[in-house]
């Protein structure tokens, strides 16, 4: 039995050497393993960090324990099975991995989208980047030792969850777009639901703040912390609010707006100092914003058919099939061979709570695509973890990590 | 400037190593020579009239059973232009080799990994090729699509002979 755990060790100095300074391999430097299971990883984030005293010299991220080949089970499933497998991609942020997966196969069959459509997909998604942040402010507050702000947040974040829950039947793995428009059109008291939530939301938020933004303990942890400049951030691929924390100006929904989220008003919150403090500074204030879209959508949500009326894409309302031969025609086609989008690629970016979330697909022209590709925003920011970790505590990196805001689902894929 | 002057640009500049220019859906896709790949990438990061200072994302495409087999698609963005381009480079099945950009951009270097992990596609002058969400003792590259999804075919044969020729563990 000694022998098989010898073998499974797959992290061996002698892999790794070129990762870590030579002091490290002289034993001037300690080299300690974090996780991957470690409740600050938030998930199974595994790290080797060498450390000279307390300073962190390197880190070197160890990935994949959470890999579940999803980008291949999509090669055998039609276009709308997929819509569930991007759910689980980041569990966090479900609505907005639908949204770019389903505008990313209406850009590749060209489908038109109703406004009042688009309207929901806003509000729900912006709602799912409130709940996102909810969870990532909580668990990074838990991590520095603020416990109570954690309740509070999981508190607020309930009332979002039962709002998707009324129009998905959902709570997390929501799949409720769909391609050319939504599911079911939102039932009734929702709207109600929604404005409750808007109405209560901001004084929350300020209480937030209040706890956090001028605590002395919460100043001291996180100011001039796990600090990235812009131009290294542009460099490692950053986006989200942990680029806008070093002052960059890049957020998709201004950049290239999509699903009419150019009908709205919203100001992208910017840092200065691309520190922890900041980026906790951003999404906080982003929270804020996400609130404005969602009045300004809720009040001019317009009237309408909820899902295009195309039946390439959609399958026909059930009463059609009674009397129409073509509808059933439409509904079997629909249901078993799925449908066809022109041979062809596309690649179609949202700004998720955790930044430039994309899908890439590549169709044969047959039912299946050849190649769907996620690039997933925690992939790419945990990379630059190294960069913001260098010549800070160790005990700094559990902040830093969480104010990069993973999701370990989306990482691994 | 616009994307047809950048292409035009590319072109005036790298006539030979540029293949072909396709437009699908609004995307521009500028398909390039293996050998001239890192000076495109170099050329379109600095150049001053449209610098795309952002490499938002990396993917391999395996087009298997069609020649030539692999792509690897680098999707760009130019933050201070606010426009896409998508750069891409087809490599044989023979020789799946592409030269590395992460000089270029850093943010390449994980990318590259997984595509390494996942398709076998290695990258030249890569500082740290190493496999990224498989475990480092698996076999073969799973999104080639001649990867079986699952490895065990479903039984559907009762004829107990063949199962215990086919498959000697299952008495036990």
């Amino acid at each position: 039995m000694a022998m098989r755990e010898s073998e499974v060790q797959a992290f061996t100095l002698e892999q790794l050497k070129h990762l870590v300074s030579e002091r490290a391999l002289r034993g001037e430097t300690i080299l300690l393993n974090v996780g991957p299971q470690h409740p600050s990883t938030h998930g199974v984030l595994r790290l080797l960090v060498e450390l000279d005293g307390e300073t962190i010299v390197s880190v070197v991220p160890d990935i994949g324990y959470l890999h579940t080949g999803i980008e291949k089970h999509c090669e055998s499933r039609t276009y709308t099975k997929i819509i569930p497998l991007t759910d689980r991609i980041d569990y966090l942020s479900s609505m907005s991995n639908n949204l770019a997966y389903v505008m990313a196969v209406e850009k590749l069959m060209g489908v038109e989208v109703p406004l009042r459509a688009q309207y929901v997909r806003v509000i729900l998604t912006e709602l799912q980047r409130i709940a996102s942040h909810l969870v990532w402010l909580g668990t990074h507050a838990l991590d520095i030792a603020a416990m109570s702000v954690f309740l509070y947040c999981f508190r607020e974040r309930e009332m979002i969850l039962d709002i998707f829950e009324m129009v998905s039947g959902q709570r997390m793995m929501v799949s409720y777009f769909r391609v050319g428009g939504l599911w079911r059109d939102v039932p009734e008291g929702f709207e109600e639901a929604v404005r409750a939530f808007l109405k209560l939301m901001p004084a929350r938020i300020n209480e937030y703040e209040r706890l956090l933004k001028k605590n002395p303990l919460w100043l001291r942890r996180t100011k001039g912390v796990g600090v990235i400049s812009p131009e290294d951030a542009i460099s490692w691929g950053v986006t989200g609010s942990s680029l806008r924390g070093s002052g960059v100006n890049y957020d998709v929904r201004k950049a290239q707006p999509y699903s009419s989220y150019d009908h709205f008003e919203f100001d992208v919150p910017l840092g200065e100092n691309g520190d922890v403090y900041d980026r906790f500074v951003v999404r906080l204030e982003e929270m804020r914003q996400s609130l404005r879209i969602i009045d300004q959508a809720l009040r001019r949500l317009p009237k309408g058919p909820y899902i295009t009326a195309d039946r390439k894409v959609t399958p026909p309302p059930k009463e059609e099939l009674a009397w129409s031969m073509e509808a059933l025609i439409h509904h079997f086609k629909f249901w078993t061979e799925g449908f066809s989008p022109p041979p062809g690629e596309v690649y179609h970016a949202v700004e998720s709570p955790r930044g430039e979330f994309g899908v890439y697909i590549n169709s044969d022209g047959s039912p299946k695509p050849r190649r769907v590709h996620f690039r997933a925003p925690s992939f790419v920011n945990l990379q630059a973890l190294p960069i913001m970790a260098k010549g800070c505590l160790v005990a700094d990196l559990v902040a830093i990590i969480g104010s990069i805001d993973i999701v370990l689902g989306e990482i691994d894929r | 400037m616009s994307i047809p002057e950048v292409i035009e640009r590319v072109r005036a500049r790298f006539s030979e190593a540029v293949q072909e220019v396709v437009e699908f859906r609004g995307e521009t896709t500028l398909v390039v020579r293996r050998e001239a790949l890192v000076e495109i990438c170099r050329f379109l990061r600095d150049d001053p009239g449209c610098p795309f200072n952002l490499l938002s994302d990396l993917c391999a495409v395996d087009y298997w059973p069609e020649r030539p087999r692999f792509a690897v698609n680098y999707h760009l963005y130019s933050l201070p232009r606010n426009l896409r381009l998508r750069v891409k480079v087809f490599l044989g099945e023979e020789d799946p080799v592409v030269p590395t950009v992460t000089g270029i951009w850093p943010t390449a270097n994980w990318h590259e990994r997984e595509v390494y992990d996942l398709f076998g596609i290695r990258f030249e002058g890569h500082p740290d090729l190493r496999r990224i969400l498989l475990p480092e003792d698996w076999e073969g590259h799973p999104l080639r699509r001649d990867h079986p999804l699952v490895v065990e075919p479903v039984q559907f044969s009762f004829n107990w002979q063949e199962i215990d020729a086919r498959k000697p563990y299952a008495r036990e």
